[in-house]
């Protein structure tokens, strides 16, 4: 009954290659409930691409169990598993590159439905239409290419294929990445609409924290193929108890002159997840790392109810300073009420079934 | 003269084929200090900054305006003698370093290289220019730089590589750094570190420096003067404090609007509705009223022009500031 919708349990995927062992995801475990959000943030190379197609079996794990809705994916046949995908769909950075440029958006949506044996022709068409609403495309844009569309509205058309075989949850992988603010905004919005409206859960896999903190309900911080941190978002955002998790943090440059200078860099670069530091992953840049950090590796331990951090000094970590600014200025957030109030309200989904 | 700005740039227009990317920016660049350049994709920051560097592909070609470093026009300098300023008094780096280093030489004689090309034949020795290098290297706080001299570009990390366009660009100790989105690559806690780095070498050198960036964030971590560009137009300009304290232009508005904040909690984003029109299907008038909320009439009619409205805060909008917009 109250299995959750997505399970990950010590998953792992290895590459061997000249000279070593990759270990691109090295023992990740969680869970997602229905119509949750639960983001994995990381830098580039932390393994947090690699888990997302690891959930969907894209790529076959080393070792590892994935459950969805409760049953093991692991080992099920393809006839199997391509029932379980409707369950779970995915999203990627690129909608572009995910497009075949020789269908038409119609044809590319309803792929999907085909490929699952879903309707006839004429009500894939009927749904096609009501897909594009719900995306804020328009229904006569079925009949046109990928090419003839901006960034943002291609990333509409690939959370509409998505849509299409209505599953409980969705994978997105950067969805936002690549678009330009405004934009990302839009599809932000988007996402959070579907949401409300057809109780998805998402994976949210990004490695911007200002959006991640704007979508997720619960954050996953990963570092060199392990979760560093995982907590409600309130709890990781207020109070982070893993030293990465704020080195992170505190790298991120507000729009906010008033703050400038109180960026801290970290310094180094992340080290090669072929050759892993040994012990505490994190230790080479960790300001806070000792002896026992450079031998041994962390623990996953609770500090407090559902936030958990791998780190020995989690629960001795000084408080941490404000790692916000004020917010807005009076005027500006004034005019952004204004804004707000006059923008024609566009984007809302249409109606769905 | 030398209090006045270090460049100058006066009604530019460049333009590719029937429309212009960059359509009539002045812009002041403070002495030794930072101008930041905000937009969107296809805003014309990117077009703006190659004409500034004598390098518009074709093709493109400057139209109209002046650039005057110093007030000296560079566009009317020969060929030769822009090349000497590009380089020496004006030096650039972009957002992919990877992309601007030559993989097949190791990163020292890439150095070794630029400082040659700038600098009379003959002075120095091999040795001598291999010193310079290496405390090039050591200046952007490369660590062992004598091993990195001898390494290739793909043995470095990103960041790593950026500090090496760095030390390139400054080698022949330029007096203005034209910085193309140079950490939008990067990861954040190795952008913070670039970002760093750009002050103290700022701090150091005096230089002044042109940050071209979408990141409203990195605009307001480093730059002492912002200009806010739409469609190939400057639509505000102000101090740093002041653009974010006062926002005037509705895009300004709209763009803080759309980032989400750590310091926030808002239910929604503010989204800007429709996207940047491309330059060849300009919209008449202001350019951004197809997606402003202010819009009135007037501002179909005619592109409105950049007005003061405090020190140094101009916007090009008719119906700012917006509280009062009926």
């Amino acid at each position: 009954m109250s299995a959750p919708l997505l399970e990950v349990e010590g998953l792992a995927r290895h590459w061997a290659v000249k000279g070593g062992t990759v270990r691109a995801v090295d023992g990740v475990s969680f869970a997602l409930g229905r119509g949750e959000t639960l983001a994995l943030v990381g830098e580039s190379g932390c393994g947090k691409s690699t888990t997302a197609r690891l959930a969907l079996r894209l790529i076959e794990p080393t070792a590892g169990r994935v459950r969805i809705d409760g049953t093991d994916i692991t080992g099920l046949s393809g006839g199997a598993m391509r029932r379980m995908r409707r369950q779970a769909q995915i999203i990627f950075q690129d909608p572009y590159a995910s497009l075949n440029p020789r269908l038409t958006v119609g044809e590319a949506i309803a792929e999907p439905l085909i490929v699952h044996g879903i309707g006839d022709a004429a009500s894939r068409a009927a749904r096609v239409r009501e897909l594009l609403g719900l995306v804020g495309l328009a229904a006569w844009q079925a009949g046109r290419f990928p090419h003839e569309f901006s960034g943002g509205q291609r990333q509409r058309i690939g959370i509409a294929r998505a849509l299409a075989v209505q599953p409980a949850l969705i994978i997105c992988d950067e969805p936002v990445s690549a678009l330009d603010v405004s934009i990302q905004a839009q599809v932000v919005n988007l996402l959070k609409d579907l949401q409300a409206r057809l109780g998805l859960a998402y994976l949210f896999i990004a490695h911007d924290l200002a959006v991640v903190k704007h979508m997720a309900d619960r954050v996953a911080v990963m570092y060199l193929g392990r979760i560093m941190e995982v907590a409600d978002k309130r709890s990781l955002f207020a109070n982070p108890r893993h030293p990465y998790t704020r080195a992170l943090l505190s790298a991120i440059p507000q729009p906010d002159p008033r703050r400038r200078g109180m960026v801290k860099p970290l310094g180094g670069d992340v080290p090669s997840p072929l050759n892993p530091p040994p012990g505490c992953r994190f230790h080479t840049r960790c300001p806070h790392a000792e002896a026992i950090c450079r031998e041994v590796e962390p623990p996953d331990v609770e500090v407090a109810p559902g936030h958990r951090s791998a780190c020995h000094f989690a629960a001795a970590l000084p408080p941490v300073e404000a790692l916000a600014g004020e917010g807005l200025s009076p005027i500006a957030a004034r005019r952004l009420a204004l804004f707000a109030e006059r923008k024609p309200t566009q984007s809302a989904p249409s109606t769905l079934t | 003269m030398t209090a006045g700005p270090i460049l100058r740039i006066e009604g530019l227009r460049t333009r590719f084929g029937g429309f212009a990317a960059v359509d009539g920016v002045d812009l002041d660049v403070p002495r030794g200090r930072t101008l930041g350049i905000v937009g969107e994709s296809g805003c014309g920051k990117s077009v703006l900054s190659l004409s500034v560097m004598g390098l518009v592909p074709r093709p493109g070609r400057i139209a109209e305006g002046r650039v005057l470093l110093e007030g000296r026009d560079l566009l009317t300098l020969p060929p030769a003698a822009m090349r000497r300023v590009r380089g020496g008094e004006v030096a650039m780096i972009f957002q992919e370093p990877m992309t601007s280093l030559n993989p097949v030489h190791t990163v020292g004689a890439q150095i070794v290289e630029a400082m040659r090309a700038h600098e009379p034949k003959g002075q120095g020795s091999a040795r001598d220019l291999r010193e310079r290098a290496i405390a090039a290297l050591r200046r952007v706080r490369i660590p062992s730089p004598e091993r990195r001299f001898e390494e290739y570009p793909h043995q470095l990390s990103g960041g790593m590589r950026q500090r090496v366009m760095i030390a390139m660009a400054l080698a022949c100790a330029p007096r203005l750094l034209i910085a193309d989105e140079p950490t939008t690559a990067l990861d954040v806690t190795v952008q913070a570190q670039i970002l760093d780095l750009l002050r103290e070498l700022q701090a150091e050198t005096g230089m002044s420096i042109i940050l071209i960036t979408h990141d409203l964030g990195v605009v307001a971590e480093m730059a002492d003067e912002v200009a806010v560009m739409y469609a190939g137009r400057v639509v505000e300009r102000a101090p740093a404090a002041a653009l974010f304290e006062d926002p005037q232009h509705p895009y300004t508005i709209g763009l803080l609007g759309s980032v989400p904040r750590l310091d926030e909690e808002r239910t929604r984003l503010l989204a800007i509705e429709g996207s940047v029109p491309p330059p060849f299907a300009l919209p008449p008038g202001c350019r951004f009223a197809p997606r402003c909320p202010f819009v009135a009439e007037a501002c179909r009619a005619e592109v409105p022009a950049l007005r003061g409205i405090g020190p140094a805060h101009g916007v090009a909008c008719l119906r700012a500031p917006v509280e009062l917009a009926a």
